[in-house]
């Protein structure tokens, strides 16, 4: 397939690329890893005037614990480095868990955590992971930065909360109050396939008592969803089997599930269920 | 619409084009180069018979624009032979008939490639977790496994490590 015709600038540091950005405004396109941009314009439905590739501007591969124990990842930080991130498995095991169910293993040399968050897919694992996390995008742009919540960031499917002229540089998952623990789980038809199902689960806890509840859920809606009454029927007490099973039917509900080839409307909810509480009864455990 | 002058490092020889800066990798590879053993199946980020290794990383060059690899190094697998000896991995496969029809392969022989490398000794799951995103339509893997663990047997019998 032949995209159609456009122009193409590799800046070698964010001011030249936010310069780019501002001239062009709209018909400028920020091109990180690519792997869900390229198939798009490939396919057509992205027309773009040019096309900035940050790839070259250094400084954006990273992927750090902060001071204030936040962990924070750069716009070039790739799906391959969350998989083998040692820093991930010791502190985040939501985001560990998922990092290898993204797409598939040659994808994940190239994709971005942040270009896939930009490019909104409903059935995106990251965006439910960073959703259950409570995470933040920092975009830059001509008036300097701001802090958006990844909630408040996917504003429906493919589109994101971005003003023309800005590029969102990092994202930021906020420092836990409690003990962290959480999964990601996620029922795919093959390696490759967007998620059936995907379930975000994230908890701090203080001694036994649940302090903080995310979890989202993937592919069940027309964006990735919160599950908030899942959430809010854990927060305040210990897991028990009974709050376990509160929480898997309370977000059961709120999924939006349409029947499809990957499975009946009725087939995903009960997956939805299935997922949060089996999610909630292995989580990956941390040190606070 | 302005060419873009690139150098690429492929194979080993340096090669200077000027490209459109929508040509895609593959492309560029198979009919600005000639090297035709990388294959364009799906066109859709999905099959990775067009896989090559980019700085020694698998990617799906049908996913990736040539003007990006500027200044990079692409192996095809038109580069794993040395002189008139198979690569070990290309040994393996046909040792352990790895392919029918061959279209996935050379796709397949490159993310092997770049396994074994990483991972000289590797489970067969470790295989099948590797070439999880690399589509075959007509072994039903089984073959292909058993020639990358052929291959890599022999690159640790031998104390192989080039590529």
């Amino acid at each position: 397939m032949y995209p159609s015709r456009f122009r193409y600038e590799a800046p070698r540091s964010l001011d030249e690329a936010l310069d780019f950005l501002r001239v062009y405004g709209d018909e400028a396109k920020v091109l990180a890893g690519g792997q869900s941009l390229i198939p798009l314009i490939k396919l057509r439905f992205a027309s773009i005037e040019l096309v900035v590739d940050i790839n070259n501007i250094p400084g954006l591969d990273y992927h750090r614990q902060e001071s204030d124990g936040s962990l924070s990842f750069g716009a070039l930080c790739r799906h391959v480095d969350l998989e083998h991130s040692e820093l991930l498995r010791r502190s985040q095991p939501t985001m560990a868990a998922a990092a290898p169910l993204i797409a598939d293993p040659i994808v994940r040399n190239r994709g971005t955590l942040v270009g896939s968050l930009c490019h909104a897919d409903p059935q995106g694992d990251w965006a439910s992971v960073m959703m259950a996390l409570g995470g933040e995008i920092i975009a830059a742009g001509p008036g300097g930065r701001r802090t958006i919540p990844v909630s408040d960031f996917i504003m429906g499917p493919f589109q994101n909360a971005l003003r023309p002229g800005e590029i969102a540089v990092e994202a930021r998952v906020p420092a836990p109050k409690g003990a962290v623990s959480g999964n990601y789980l996620k029922l795919e038809r093959r390696v490759g396939d967007f998620a059936t199902v995907g379930v975000a689960v994230a908890l701090e806890t203080s001694g036994s008592t649940v302090s903080r509840a995310g979890i989202a859920l993937t592919g069940v809606g027309p964006s990735n969803i919160q599950a908030t009454a899942a959430e809010q029927a854990l927060v305040g007490s210990a897991l028990n089997a009974n709050s376990i099973q509160q929480a898997g039917r309370l977000a059961a509900e709120a999924a939006q599930p349409k029947t499809d080839h990957r499975g009946s409307a009725e087939y995903k909810r009960h997956v939805v269920e299935t997922f949060v509480t089996r999610a909630l009864g292995s989580r990956g455990a941390v040190a606070a | 619409m302005e060419e873009r002058r690139v150098t690429v490092e492929v194979n080993g020889d340096t090669k200077t084009a000027e490209v459109e800066p929508r040509l895609l990798l593959a492309h560029f590879l198979r009919e600005a180069l000639g090297l035709t053993g990388t294959h364009i199946g799906c066109d859709t980020t999905n099959c990775g018979a067009c896989t090559v290794l980019f700085d020694g990383k698998p990617i799906k060059s049908c996913t990736m624009f040539a003007v990006q690899a500027d200044g990079h190094e692409v192996t095809t697998v038109e580069g794993l032979s040395m002189a008139s000896e198979l690569h070990p991995v290309q040994e393996g496969f046909k040792e352990e008939h790895g392919l029918q029809c061959g279209f996935c392969t050379s796709g397949m022989m490159m993310t092997a490639t770049a396994l074994l490398e990483e991972n000289p000794n590797p489970t067969e799951e470790d295989v099948r977790w590797a070439l999880s995103g690399n589509l075959c339509r007509c072994t039903g893997y089984q073959n292909i496994v058993k020639s990358v663990l052929w291959a890599a047997e022999k690159m640790r019998s031998e104390g192989v490590v080039r590529r």
